[in-house]
């Protein structure tokens, strides 16, 4: 089993190596001096020649990338166009409000999504299955901000029930975190269980037409013991799959979500860097986020291989 | 065969049994009008070919008919006197499993792949026993094991179905359906997914276990040599209804309807053909074939699958050369190997004066032209996008013949295949198994081949449609002369259609000679092996009188 | 010599495509009659809306819905459902555009890796890494760096969408090659570009329209979300983006300038995928499979 969960983490390494050079490659979409780029706006000359010296601006294309790569490998992601600080400092001190509305968003979704879409696919075709399944083509459809707008105008302006701007650390006043996180938690989630809801739908129908479906019907199986002592087990493999190649959606959400209700996470910063023209940032926000899906799916990986027999053996 | 125990209560009583299908079909109803019984200690064989409505008979005893699509519409289903078509469904699951059980045909799919199988038997006895207690339940797990000899049960419980073969599995199956000795056990065609010589053990199983079980068995199956080995009364089904029943020996040896007749007439008997002389020079001429799959496996062990082991041999010009073996003995990858849709490691394969084993791409093009493949699943091998038409011009057109002469030539061999010359204009959906493998033949004799190489090219379809398109192969045979390679796992069938025929047993090509030789006098244990599992021994092998 | 005799029809199959294929219809007609009608709104928006969605009218600032202005007027003056309409033109045209981009490259690079093992290997590493960049970013990072223009933006859409076609192409060759049907073409000595276009090319239809579908609706709603974060188009260019981050700052105020912008969207992408949903259910033979599921 060991052997296998490090082979996962070797396939890992050539996806973030990848990643890199797109990144790498991103900036010199620009049509000016990747150094300019980099500098920002209003840097002085020198500025500009320090970058250049720092990454080998000046020298052939694959010094630079190797210089890079060395660089990004030592964790130095540069520094910061507008406040000076280095690029990882100002994504660490932005973790934490992102990690905790995923988390919520992450935790509604298995807790209602999966049972959903279990019980469409066990009430196939009837009304309940329509139900479900037209949610979750509309959850697809209306864009994250429009329904996190919506839940303002609805729970904040008019009911008055939940704040809609800004966020409080769960650590500091659980309350006060829990109300500000309700309708952000909602508006982020809502494109995740679109889409769990789904695939765990397709994926219970699909074992539901198994032989050892009707197997376990053959024994004597009630049909609620069907359902969860047979098709579930076999259905969760690939909804876990879909769980870790959705975390992608989900940091588009964040994004999206923290901009609409004001919360200074990682998402934020994003938005804010890419306004600001502020490109050091950019570039590490998205190898920061791409080494998340990665861990995120090896993870799931390992799950794998300790949950179903037929990888393990 | 004992004669069923003079039991005055059937323990499974059918009376008119009518399952209707959904409107709009080619008929109303998948079974109509259908009365037998089950009595202890004995096995009944419901016997047909495929749509004659047997398995949904299974399915409505069991009541697991698809809700929605099939019905019971008319009749009784008694198990022990009670009517199941009136049971209600928490009733039924007390009887699932309990008093009635079933073994499905493809084990490996019919078990739960995440769960250990001294579990997935475990289940049945904690769904029906939930007092009992866990060691009792346990010993009765390893008991049930033993019974259907499994080896080491206490080792084998612990594993996951992937883990074990295939015949291991249907033993699994069965242990599940005797964990709580029910009363009937339904198993649907328990052995076709299993190779022969495993299918016998099997077989032999069934019937030992009757001996010490009081069940009753009611087996469905399409081969008549399963219904020769092991049955002890024998219902025949076509569309649906019964054609005749009875003892096995007054059905299979004075059948009185003619579609009785008609089926067992069309089982493969040994029947062996008269001994050609050897030619001077052989059309095709392999020698030492070796190709090995490796793969490394998770542990890091790395694992060697031997697919081909020094493989040999000739095929003289207008011979067909069979080659027997069952499933995993490589006699595909062989077939893929000659036709280069795999690289053998080493070894010749030399074919009009040329080495295919070397041959470059262009080579293989015009090689491709002179050794063709019919493959074993009509449904799969023509293109469901294009005419047939289509697909019998393609080939030779792109290897220069004219277009009109290519088509003529297609409807020409049509006719030879026994198809009207409208078949060129229709899509292969149109036509039935054994008609599209007639179209395949077709296809493979547009490009005027040296040598076919057909793979299977019946096992997919009903025993009477494969005794007509064996004759049909005869029949080009005579008429056109080409040499053949014709792989099967049936004995039988390849004794009707082969001159020679080697036996491949974990790659290598254990013996080879002249059909009647190697089955009368097998030199290879493995060969005597396979031999002695070819079920229907009781039917006669009508050649060697 | 007799025919040999036809097969019994499997009753289950044939039940579910004529009972299903209605109900499947049904998707496709109500997705695809929404879509009919919200596009013609929008090509035919001069002649369905008098109202210029330019002009600024000072005096009816924030303007909430009624009989003049449908969906009310934005900080300007300006009237919103004329704007959405105008507006629609624009995102449906990124759209369509990008998913043909995206469907097109990601179909040529995908049938390059189904049949070439070289190909294949470089780019599937390519297509995980792409994958593992949250599109999104990608497409802002894109269009803040070469400029907010037609072809940067529809390119930065397509560029996220293409590795998902090339793993569909390339699932697709990998499972045809392997049917007989193309061996045994591939036994007649047919070369392999005509084995790929003749044969294995046209399994690749079905799956590539349903995803080419879903592809115009993820497309439509990346145009919103770019011109909401504010790297879309210029801001004088009426577009569903554009409006609604036009709406952001007064919101409070004024919420028709988001909520009818972003639920004329939302019904559009909605139709789209009802209409992406109904083509996978009547292309995908897979889902014949599901009538077993019934108990």
């Amino acid at each position: 089993m060991g052997y296998l969960i490090l082979k996962r983490i070797a396939a890992a390494v050539p996806v973030v190596l990848v990643v890199a050079t797109i990144v790498f490659f991103l900036l010199r979409l620009s049509p000016g001096d990747p150094a300019m780029v980099l500098a920002g706006d209003m840097a002085s000359p020198q500025d500009v020649a320090e970058i250049r010296a720092r990454l080998g601006l000046d020298r052939p294309l694959p010094v630079q990338y190797a210089t890079w790569l060395g660089e990004m490998a030592r964790g130095n992601f540069g520094v910061s166009i507008l406040s000076k600080q280095p690029v990882l400092d100002l994504i660490r001190a932005r973790l934490e409000p992102t990690f905790v509305l995923a988390f919520c968003a992450i935790v509604l979704t298995v807790l209602l999504a999966v049972p959903l879409g279990a019980i469409a696919a066990w009430y196939h075709n009837s009304w309940i299955d329509r139900v479900v399944m037209a949610m979750s083509v509309a959850g697809f459809s209306i864009p994250a901000f429009v329904i996190g707008y919506l839940l303002i105008l609805g729970f904040s302006m008019s009911l008055d029930l939940f704040p809609s701007q800004g966020y409080v650390s769960p650590f500091d006043d659980p309350l006060a975190a829990a109300r500000h996180l309700v309708l952000p938690s909602l508006t982020l989630a809502v494109v995740f269980m679109a889409l769990i809801a789904r695939v765990t739908r397709s994926s219970v129908l699909d074992v539901l037409g198994e032989d050892f479906v009707r197997t376990a019907r053959a024994k004597g199986n009630v049909e609620r013991r069907v359902l969860w002592r047979h098709a579930l087990p076999n259905a969760a493999i690939p909804i876990i799959t879909v769980i870790g190649v959705g975390v992608a959606l989900l940091i588009s959400g964040v994004v999206v979500t923290e901009s609409v209700f004001n919360i200074p996470g990682v998402g934020l910063l994003t938005i804010d860097a890419i306004l600001a023209r502020d490109y050091p940032i950019v570039q590490g926000l998205i190898l920061f986020f791409a080494l998340v899906f990665v861990g995120v799916n090896l993870l799931i990986d390992i799950i794998y291989v300790v949950v179903d027999p037929r990888i393990r053996y | 065969m004992t004669a069923p125990a003079a039991a005055p209560d059937p323990i499974l009583e059918v009376r008119d049994l009518t399952v209707s299908l959904p409107g709009g079909l080619d008929r109303a109803n998948a079974v109509e009008g259908l009365g037998f019984d089950v009595h202890r200690r004995q096995i009944v064989c419901l016997v047909g070919e495929s749509g004659s409505g047997k398995s949904v008979t299974a399915a409505a005893v069991m009541q697991l008919l698809p809700r929605r699509v099939l019905r019971v519409t008319g009749g009784t289903i008694r198990l022990e006197g009670r009517d199941l078509t009136a049971a209600g469904a928490a009733q039924m699951c007390r009887l699932r499993g309990n008093r009635m059980a079933m073994v499905f045909q493809e084990p490996l799919t019919a078990l739960n792949p995440v769960m250990r199988i001294g579990t997935q038997i475990a289940e049945v006895l904690r769904i029906h026993r939930p007092d009992m207690a866990a060691a009792e339940v346990e010993a009765r797990v390893l008991a049930l094991m033993e019974d259907v000899r499994l080896p080491d049960p206490a080792a084998l419980r612990r594993v996951y179905p992937h883990q074990i073969s295939g015949g291991q599995r249907q033993r699994v199956m069965i242990a599940m359906a005797l964990a709580l000795e029910p009363a009937l056990i339904i198993a649907d065609e328990p052995t076709t997914a299993l190779d022969v010589t495993t299918q016998a053990q099997i077989l032999r199983l069934f019937r030992d276990l009757l001996t010490h079980h009081d069940s009753g068995v009611l087996l469905i199956t399409h081969d008549f040599g399963v219904v020769a080995d092991v049955a002890d009364h024998v219902v025949v089904m076509r569309h649906g209804r019964m054609v005749e029943s009875g003892p096995p020996g007054q059905v299979l040896t004075r059948p009185s309807h003619p579609y009785t007749r008609m089926l067992i007439d069309a089982v493969p008997r040994f029947r062996f053909r008269a001994a050609v002389p050897a030619a001077a020079a052989p059309a095709l001429q392999v020698s030492n074939l070796q190709l090995t799959y490796r793969s490394r496996s998770f542990t890091g062990k790395k694992r060697e699958t031997h697919a081909l082991d020094d493989v040999s041999f000739t095929i003289d010009p207008g011979e067909t050369l069979g080659i027997v073996g069952e499933s995993g003995s490589g006699k595909t990858t062989l077939a893929r190997c000659l036709l280069r849709f795999e690289m053998p490691d080493s070894g010749q394969i030399r074919f009009g004066g040329r080495d295919l084993a070397a041959a470059s791409r262009r080579d293989l093009r015009d090689h491709r032209r002179r050794i063709q493949m019919v493959f074993q699943d009509p449904y799969k091998s023509l293109n469901p996008r294009r005419h047939v038409g289509q697909s019998l011009v393609e080939g030779p057109v792109h290897h220069g013949v004219p277009k009109r002469e290519a088509a003529e030539r297609a409807a020409g061999l049509l006719e030879m295949v026994g198809l009207g010359g409208d078949a060129m204009r229709r899509f292969p959906h149109e036509f039935s198994g054994g008609q599209r493998q007639r179209i395949c033949i077709a296809r493979a004799l547009a490009m005027e081949p040296e040598i076919i190489v057909a793979d299977e090219p019946v096992s997919a379809l009903d025993v009477s449609v494969q005794a007509q398109v064996l004759e049909l192969f005869e029949e080009l045979r005579r008429r056109i002369g080409f040499s053949m390679l014709f792989i099967t796992h049936d004995l039988r069938i390849a004794s009707n259609i082969c001159d020679r025929v080697g036996v491949m047993h974990r790659g290598r090509l254990v013996e080879i000679g002249r059909t009647e030789d190697i089955f009368r006098n097998p030199g290879h244990a493995y060969t005597r092996e396979l031999l002695a599992a070819v079920p229907g021994g009781a039917l006669g092998t009508a050649g060697e009188r | 010599m007799a025919l040999a005799s036809a097969p019994p029809p499997s009753p289950a199959r044939r039940l579910l495509a004529t009972g299903a294929g209605l109900a499947r219809s049904r998707t496709l007609v109500i997705g695809g009659g929404l879509l009919l009608l919200l596009v013609l709104l929008s090509l035919c928006a001069s002649w369905v809306t008098a109202t210029d969605p330019l002009q600024i009218r000072p005096r009816a600032r924030l303007r909430a819905p009624d009989w003049t202005y449908l969906f009310g007027t934005d900080s300007l003056g300006r009237d919103v459902f004329s704007r959405v309409l105008h507006g629609g033109q624009v995102s449906l045209m990124v759209g369509l555009l990008s998913a043909a981009l995206a469907a097109a490259v990601g179909t040529a690079v995908g049938l390059l890796a189904g049949i070439s093992r070289l190909v294949d290997a470089v780019v599937m590493r390519v297509v995980d890494g792409l994958m593992a960049i949250p599109s999104l970013l990608l497409a802002v990072a894109i269009v803040s760096l070469v400029g907010p223009n037609l072809l940067s933006i529809v390119s930065a859409i397509a560029i996220a969408e293409v590795p998902r076609v090339t793993r569909l192409v390339r699932g697709v060759v990998l499972t045809v090659r392997e049917e007989p049907y193309v061996r045994a073409a591939e036994g007649l000595g047919i070369p392999t570009p005509l084995l790929l276009v003749r044969h294995i090319l046209p399994s690749c239809i079905a799956p590539l329209v349903v995803q080419t579908t879903h592809m115009i609706a993820a497309a439509i709603l990346a145009e919103a979300v770019l011109g909401f974060l504010g790297v879309g188009f210029p801001p004088e260019l009426p577009t569903w983006g554009n409006i609604l981050a036009e709406g952001r700052p007064v919101f409070q105020r004024a919420p028709w300038t988001i909520v009818f912008p972003g639920l004329f969207l939302g019904a559009t992408v909605l139709a789209v995928n009802i209409l992406g949903d109904g083509l996978r259910d009547r292309l995908d033979p897979r889902l014949a499979r599901t009538v077993k599921a019934t108990p």
